[in-house]
């Protein structure tokens, strides 16, 4: 377009219109075009993955979905029929372990370090430390949950399991309740304690009932989080093809290592089985993640 | 306001009960232990690693970082082939997602028109919630026949022969599994991760910034690259680290399409295996040296994810304060 | 000539016979290392209401917030000299910073209503350092919010959440929230700065029936209201209290050519 100059003078006018000619070089343009079409192909490619999982999924899992599928326990190797019943509900109970126990300790340590440790150097190191674990690798948890309650206690159970996944869901609760208190307007603290409410108090009646919505929300992206979580459970939990005793001690079956062991295997049953699962799991941590950013649009 | 009723308040004012400190001290001592519980955690991880593996460190030196052999008949284990798994694989995604990642969060802080953002947002924060283990599926049913086929296959009948990419980019038995099948599978799972990290630090940026930058006539490429990115460019190395820590540990979805082979190959398009993946498939079967062997892999895997997982927070605390 | 018209006060009151309830001598205090208040004296007279004015950053409020003490909850901040209250230091370290609070109640610039029910809001301070039945609470409630003027406006949504009230509403509410301990001095931290001005009034009008039972102390920016509500005035700069005295002699004839200069919009 620089070369597009004006050849017409002979008609010009007495003041001279000088033509807009855009300064911006070719190779600049080149440059912006090429971020541009870039930064689109990326991000189609990256929501058409999603689709295209989401959709393996239905096609795959839901001609694989019945009420066998809920009501049966998973099926021996070479046994036709049976359903995902025993994992399921291990799956469930083995989430619930691990919520009930990483629940009160991690809002309790982000309350430590959002009210308690604001200017301390050991806040510090907790704080980091907790943003170490939140991205430490999930098979390393399983490897010491191994060593801490499974060889000591002579074998697998629900509560090694339920310990893992605690783990796991541990720093996730404390970073979101740290940040979501830190969100909470000091005036509001001042006030409580202005009435003459001890810290404990201002804490648990007002700052905490101040960041509730953020704070559950929290609780809810540690659930999705630990979930789905296999690697985990391999050496703690285990799996098998049984309900599991009430005691939880022996194996407990559960979704995530039940499709890890049907996918692959040269079962027809099992691998239908293993769709349907991963149908089960992912629909419902999908739909916990949509959950948790409703009540958190709601709650601000 | 009456005096009797004043008479009242001042009454009640001598008779007020004192709440005990008790509970608001132990309230404190509660969540102060629940804050260093997190230390011990780690601390607890790091020392059970140490001593899982301590018989294989002991037994085999500093051989045992690079020897190729994983001999469950003469109890000879080395680590070299399953740490070069986990590298060359954490390289590919990083290769292949940070790209990606960096594309999309300019999309989204940048290009989007408003009504796009959330739903675009909320789908890849969405892909970043699918367990690895759907991944993994995917991956195995649905990506590796299509690698094979459409790029295994003719890749290697182009390369064959060639020096050098003859050897790096040949398959021998084309199945589709392999090195770089795992990498790709890693870049798509780091990438919402890094994605939506590098979109929160861009979005800090001060809108001012960005608009004086426009003013003096810079592309959008010119924002990106001469004023969005020198800003946030130390957080965003942080996030990229975050999502190598995440790389190098992940397991389920590399065990399913790595094809978990213990011997070392020159080819990417090859079978191997990755310290988690190898940990994932043998742990439970393993006993004596052989599981001292697998939780000895595991800490030098902690090791190393530590060692990146501190530099990205150290690089991505620096930014929150400027 | 001043800006500031002082309405019609009864004649002025001999302070010897009015009790001091605060009494301030040689107050310092420190933001880390910046000193933010210079050797304060003054006093605090029963059930009279004090305005603290003077121009931002002058440490009206600083002051103001050494009386309950609240500076306390950020580490980095201290205060030296003496408040004495009853006989008692209140900067002293022994003393029990929860019950001086209730003693000395504080309402903020901007509302602060709790994350709870507008009736849970008074129940909240009230249950801290009382037992009382339900039925006395109920009572406690009632009275707090007549008194707070807001009686009529929510005794249908007791239950509802204090959030949702319009901002004058909330303010009041905190007032309420604040009588309904029974304190015996209050600290208004500039309480209509952001209010709309109807609601303005209706505080001012509050604060002017609060004064038959409570020692008051305000902090505002605004000189009309100083000179509407109080029946002392401070006047502080730069970290000093200036000059302390009737409302009416402050504004009309001040002793000091820097309060003369503030009160007359000179600056400020």
């Amino acid at each position: 377009m620089t070369a597009a100059a004006p050849t017409a003078s002979a008609a010009a006018p007495l003041y001279v219109v000088k033509p807009f000619v855009s300064r911006v070089s070719a190779a600049r343009r080149a440059r912006d075009k090429a971020l541009k079409v870039l930064s689109v192909v990326f991000t189609g490619l990256g929501v058409f993955v999603l689709f295209w999982i989401l959709g393996m999924l239905l096609v795959k899992g839901v001609s694989a979905l019945s009420v066998d599928v809920f009501t049966k326990i998973t099926p021996g190797p070479g046994t036709a029929g049976g359903g995902l019943a025993n994992a399921i509900v291990g799956s469930i109970l083995l989430t619930a372990i691990g919520m009930l126990i990483a629940t009160p300790i991690g809002v309790l340590a982000g309350t430590y370090l959002a009210e308690y440790g604001k200017a301390s150097k050991a806040a510090d190191l907790v704080r980091f430390i907790n943003d170490i674990l939140l991205s430490a690798p999930s098979i390393l948890i399983g490897l010491f949950v191994y060593t801490l309650l499974v060889l000591p206690f002579g074998g697998y159970s629900g509560w090694a399991g339920g310990v893992a996944l605690a783990i796991i869901a541990l720093p996730v609760i404390v970073r979101t309740t740290e940040d979501m208190l830190r969100l909470v307007p000091g005036q509001l603290r001042e006030a409580g304690a202005a009435l003459g409410a001890p810290p404990s108090i201002v804490i648990r009646h007002v700052t905490w009932r101040a960041a509730r919505s953020g704070m559950i929300t929290g609780v809810l992206l540690a659930m999705a989080r630990i979930a789905g979580e296999t690697a985990p459970l391999l050496f703690t939990a285990l799996n098998n093809n049984f309900w599991f005793s009430p005691t939880l001690v022996g194996g407990v079956s559960n979704l995530p290592v039940t499709i890890y062991q049907f996918a692959s295997a040269p079962y027809d049953n099992w691998q239908a089985l293993a769709w349907a699962g991963s149908l089960i799991i992912t629909f419902a941590i999908l739909g916990l993640s949509v959950a948790t950013r409703f009540i958190l649009s709601k709650g601000n | 306001m009456s005096t009797a009723d004043d008479a009242g308040a001042r009454m009640s004012r001598a008779q007020r009960i004192k709440p005990s400190s008790g509970s608001d001290k132990l309230f404190e001592l509660a969540s102060r232990s629940a804050a260093y519980f997190v230390l011990i955690l780690l601390a607890g991880i790091m020392i059970s690693m140490v001593i899982g593996g301590w018989p294989a460190f002991r037994e085999f030196g500093p051989g045992f970082l690079t020897s190729s052999v994983w001999d469950t008949q003469s109890e000879q284990y080395g680590a070299w082939p399953a740490i070069v798994g986990t590298l060359t694989t954490a390289l590919i995604a990083m290769v292949v997602g940070v790209p990606l990642s960096l594309g999309i969060a300019i999309f989204l802080t940048q290009l989007a028109p408003g009504w796009m953002k959330k739903p675009v947002s909320t789908a890849v924060e969405l892909l970043a919630a699918v367990p690895s283990i759907i991944y993994g599926m995917w991956g195995l049913f649905v990506f590796v026949p299509l690698f094979a086929a459409f790029v295994q296959i003719p890749v290697s009948s182009l390369t064959e022969g060639l020096p050098i990419v003859g050897t790096i980019l040949y398959a021998r038995s084309p199945s589709g599994l392999g090195i770089l099948t795992a990498g790709l599978i890693l870049a798509f799972m780091i990438v919402p991760f890094i994605a939506s990290i590098t979109r929160d630090m861009l979005e800090q940026i001060p809108t001012v910034l960005r608009e004086s930058a426009y003013g003096i006539g810079c592309t959008t490429w010119e924002v990106v690259r001469y004023v969005l990115l020198p800003q946030a460019g130390v957080s965003i190395i942080g996030a990229t680290m975050l999502g190598l820590g995440r790389a190098l540990g992940e397991t389920m979805a590399v065990t399913f399409v790595v094809g978990n082979a213990n011997r070392l190959s020159a080819s990417i398009f090859d079978p191997g295996s990755t310290i988690a993946s190898r940990v994932a498939n043998e742990f439970n079967e393993a006993l004596g040296m052989q599981m001292s062997a697998l939780i000895a892999l595991g800490c030098i895997l902690f090791f190393v994810t530590f060692a990146v997982l501190v530099c990205a927070r150290l690089l991505v605390a620096r930014v929150g304060k400027i | 000539m001043s800006m500031v018209s002082v309405s019609d006060r009864p004649a002025e009151l001999d302070l010897s016979k009015v009790p001091i309830r605060l009494d301030v001598k040689n107050l310092d205090f420190y933001y880390g290392q910046h000193k933010a208040l210079k050797d304060v004296n003054l006093s605090f007279y029963d059930r009279q209401v004090t305005a603290l004015i003077g121009p931002s950053g002058c440490g009206k409020s600083t002051l103001l917030r050494i009386f309950n003490r609240i500076y306390s909850l950020y580490p980095e901040q201290r205060a030296t000299g003496e408040v004495i209250l009853d006989g008692a230091n209140i900067l002293d370290p022994s003393i029990d910073l929860n019950e001086l609070r209730a003693r000395i109640g504080m309402v903020f610039q901007k509302p602060t209503p709790f994350p709870m029910s507008i009736y849970e809001n008074i129940a909240f301070g009230v249950r801290l350092y009382e037992k009382v039945s339900r039925a006395d609470l109920d009572q406690r409630v009632e009275s707090a919010l007549r008194r707070a003027a807001l009686w009529d406006e929510v005794k249908d949504k007791l239950r509802q959440s204090g959030m949702g009230l319009s901002g004058g509403q909330q303010q009041r509410l905190c007032i309420a929230r604040t009588i309904a301990q029974q304190p015996e001095i209050i600290l208004f931290d500039e309480p209509t700065s952001a209010l709309d001005p109807i609601s303005t009034g209706k505080v001012e009008d509050l604060l002017e029936q609060l004064r038959s039972d409570f020692t008051i102390v305000i902090v505002t920016h605004n000189m009309q209201q100083a000179a509407r509500i109080s029946q002392r005035t401070a006047f502080m700069y730069l970290g000093e209290l200036i000059e302390i005295g009737p409302t009416q002699s402050i504004f009309l004839n001040p002793t000091k050519k820097q309060t003369q200069d503030y009160v007359t919009g000179r600056f400020g």
